[in-house]
C-alpha cells in the first residue's frame, strides 16, 4: 500500500484498502478557524449533541480576520470564543497566541506523521509535509466530526511525483510547486492524493515541504504528502511528546501514475491572472508594473521565506509607488524574525510589517486592491476578486521574486539583482 | 425527479466567484448570502435562478476554498441541482452535506444549452433534456449519499442516525 492507503486503513480499522472504496475513518485531529468556525458551531448546535466527541483533538485558531476589522466579524468570532470556553477546548489560539492555522498546527505539535487530520480550510493539505493525511472539509461535515469523531472518505488514487535534479540559485520550492501545477493543471489531481518524492524532496527543508503540500489543492488534490524522514521526526519531536507511528509507502505500492520531474533547468515561475495553473517561467512574463507586493500567507510566510526576502532587501529601498506588506505566518516566526533583525531590514527598505494573520491573502482586510491594480504575492490564489477588486490582477511567485519585484517596481527575475 | 430550466457556466468556476470572501464575515444568514451568489460572473444571476433552476457547468466546478457558503448561496438563490463535467471535491462534499444535489455528467456542457428544460433522476443518474429530446447518463451517486440528500443534508441525516429526532 502507499502512504495514503496505509493511513486511511489504520484510521478505519482495516488491514487492506483499495482506491475507490468508501471507508468510515476515525479522525485524529480536527481544526477550525474564525471564518468557517462560526458555521461549524451553528451546525453542531443544530445536531443537538451536548459535548464534542473529544475536546483534546479539536484545535480552534483565530487567523483570517484578526484583529477583527468590523463589528460583525467580532460578533462571529465571539461565537468561536464562547464555544471554545464552553467545550473546554484547550488548543484555542486567539490572536496574539498563534498565527495562521496551517503554520500553527505543525508548529505547535498538532500534526504528527501517520495522523488523519481534517480542517475546515482547503489548504489543510499543508500538513502532508509531515507525513500526515490531511484534507479540507466543509463546516457541516466538521460539525458531524465534532459530534461523532468519524467521517467518510473515498480512498483516492495516488499520483506519485518523482522530483530530481537541483535548484538553481534563488529558485525555491514555491517555483517548483507552481511549475508542477502548471503541468498537472487546476483539476489534474481532483479527488486524488499527490505524493511528492525524489531526491529534491529528501533534500528539502520542512518549511519548503509545507509550501509544496499547501498548494496541492490548487491542482484539485485531496491531499499532498511527503514520506516522513529524519527531518520530519526531528521537527515533530521538538514540538510534541505525544506518541505517533510514522508510515511510509511500500516499495511495490500501487500508484495511478508516476510522473518524473527533473528541475535542473527550471527558472523562477509566475502564476498569472486569473487562475493558479496559468503558470509561466519568468522569462516569458511580459513587463508588468506592480502596485503592491505581499510576502506572507500559509504558503510563504515562514522563517525561510522572510530570511531570503531579508537578504535581498537588505540595504536597498523598495521602489517609489510600490506598497510592500510583510506578514509572518505565526507569533513564533514573528518573534524569531524580530530577534534576527529581519524587521529592521524590511522597515528600512520601506515595507509595512504586520502581525500574523491571513490579511490580504483572501481579500478580508489589510491591503485590498483597487480596480486595475497589480499585486505580486507569495500566497496561493489569484482568482478574480481574491485580493480585493474583481478588476485587480494578482500574480503568484516565490518570496525572492516578490522581494526583487518590489525593489524594481515590476515583475523581475530575482537572479538579475546585482549583488 | 428534479425539473428546471438550465443556467449555464463554463469551466473552473471557483468559490471566490460563487461567493466572494468579503461576504463571509458579514452574516451566517443563508438568504443574505444568496443575494451575492455568482455576482462576479453574472450580475443577473439571482433573478435568473429565482423560483428554481438547474445549473450546468464545465469541468472543475467549485474549485478553491472550503467555504460551505458557496453551495449554500446557490441553494438559497434557487438552484435545485448542479450538473457538471466534474467538481472540485470539497465543493462536491459540501453541496451534498447542505442538501444541494450535484451530479457529474461527462459531455453535459456540449449537450445542454442555456434555457433548456431538464428532468434529473438522481436515483438512477439519468438526465433528460426535454428541449432537445435526448437522454444523458450521469455518474449515479452512492446510496448513502442519496440518503443524505433525501434528509436535505447531513445534519438532519445525522440526527436521524443518532436517534436525536
Ligand atoms: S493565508 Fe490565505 S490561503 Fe492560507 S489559510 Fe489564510 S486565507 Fe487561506
Amino acid at each position: 500500500m502507499n502512504i495514503v492507503e496505509k493511513i486511511l486503513a489504520r484510521a478505519s480499522g482495516k488491514k487492506e484498502i483499495n482506491p475507490g472504496e468508501i471507508v468510515e475513518a476515525n479522525i485524529d485531529v480536527a481544526m477550525v478557524h474564525d471564518i468557517t468556525g462560526p458555521k461549524t458551531v451553528q451546525s453542531f448546535q443544530m445536531i443537538g449533541v451536548e459535548r464534542v466527541w473529544n475536546n483534546e483533538r479539536i484545535v480552534v485558531i483565530m487567523d483570517h480576520i484578526v484583529p477583527s476589522s468590523s463589528v460583525t466579524a467580532t460578533e462571529l468570532q465571539k461565537i468561536m470564543r464562547e464555544f471554545a470556553y464552553q467545550q473546554k477546548i484547550e488548543n484555542f489560539y486567539d490572536l496574539g497566541r498563534g498565527g495562521i492555522c496551517h503554520q500553527v498546527m505543525p508548529e505547535k505539535g498538532h500534526v504528527k506523521p501517520g495522523d488523519l487530520i481534517v480542517g475546515t480550510d482547503s489548504h489543510t493539505c499543508t500538513y502532508g509535509a509531515l507525513g500526515a493525511f490531511a484534507s479540507g472539509i466543509g463546516a457541516t461535515e466538521m460539525a458531524a466530526v465534532f459530534a461523532t469523531g468519524v467521517l467518510w472518505f473515498k480512498v483516492p488514487e495516488v499520483i506519485k511525483l518523482n522530483i530530481t535534479g537541483r535548484f538553481q540559485k534563488l529558485v525555491a520550492p514555491k517555483d517548483l510547486i507552481l511549475h508542477i501545477i502548471g503541468q498537472i493543471r487546476a483539476d489534474g489531481a481532483t479527488y486524488k492524493g499527490v505524493e511528492f518524492s525524489g531526491s529534491i524532496m529528501r533534500n528539502m527543508s520542512v518549511d519548503g515541504r509545507m509550501t509544496m503540500c499547501n498548494m496541492a489543492v490548487e491542482m484539485g488534490a485531496k491531499t499532498g504528502i511527503v514520506e516522513p524522514d529524519e527531518k520530519t521526526l526531528k521537527y515533530v519531536k521538538d514540538r510534541t511528546s505525544n506518541p505517533f507511528k510514522p508510515v511510509r509507502s511500500d516499495t511495490n505500492a500501487n500508484y495511478e501514475t508516476v510522473l518524473d520531474f527533473d528541475i535542473t533547468d527550471m527558472e523562477p515561475q509566475v502564476s498569472c491572472p486569473h487562475l493558479v495553473d496559468n503558470v509561466k517561467p519568468i522569462s516569458e512574463v511580459d513587463e508588468v508594473e506592480v502596485n503592491q507586493a505581499f510576502i506572507g500567507s500559509c504558503t510563504n510566510g515562514r522563517l525561510e521565506d522572510l530570511r531570503i526576502a531579508g537578504k535581498l532587501l537588505e540595504g536597498r529601498t523598495i521602489k517609489e509607488g510600490v506598497r510592500m506588506l510583510v506578514i509572518p505566518a505565526s507569533q513564533d516566526i514573528y518573534l524569531q524574525a524580530l530577534q534576527e533583525g529581519l524587521f529592521e531590514i524590511f522597515v528600512k527598505a520601506g515595507a509595512f510589517v504586520c502581525n500574523p494573520t491571513c490579511g490580504p491573502c483572501l481579500g478580508g482586510h489589510l491591503g485590498l486592491l483597487a480596480p486595475g491594480e497589480v499585486c505580486i504575492s507569495s500566497s496561493n490564489r489569484n482568482f478574480i476578486g481574491r485580493m480585493g477588486s474583481p478588476k485587480a490582477y494578482v500574480y503568484l511567485a516565490s518570496p525572492a521574486t516578490v522581494a526583487v519585484s518590489a525593489l524594481k517596481g515590476k515583475i523581475t527575475d530575482p537572479r538579475t539583482l546585482e549583488a | 425527479m428534479i425539473t428546471g430550466k438550465v443556467v449555464k457556466f463554463g469551466e473552473d468556476v471557483n468559490t471566490d466567484v460563487i461567493l466572494p470572501g468579503k461576504y463571509l464575515v458579514l452574516t451566517l444568514n443563508s438568504q443574505e448570502l444568496a443575494k451575492h451568489a455568482m455576482e462576479g460572473l453574472d450580475p443577473n444571476f439571482s433573478e435568473k435562478v429565482r423560483g428554481g433552476a438547474i445549473l450546468v457547468a464545465g469541468k472543475n466546478f467549485g474549485c478553491g476554498s472550503s467555504r460551505e457558503e458557496a453551495p449554500t448561496a446557490l441553494k438559497y438563490a434557487g438552484v435545485k441541482c448542479v450538473l457538471a463535467e466534474s467538481f472540485a471535491r470539497i465543493f462536491y462534499r459540501n453541496a451534498i452535506n447542505i442538501g444541494l444535489p450535484v451530479m457529474e455528467c461527462r459531455g453535459i456542457s456540449k449537450e445542454v444549452e442555456e434555457g433548456n428544460m431538464l428532468n434529473v433522476d438522481l436515483a438512477i443518474g439519468e438526465i433528460k433534456n426535454q428541449t432537445k429530446n435526448i437522454t444523458l447518463q450521469g455518474t449515479k451517486l452512492p446510496d448513502f449519499i442519496l440518503e443524505i440528500l433525501a434528509s436535505d443534508g447531513l445534519i438532519e441525516h445525522l440526527k436521524k442516525k443518532m436517534g436525536l429526532k
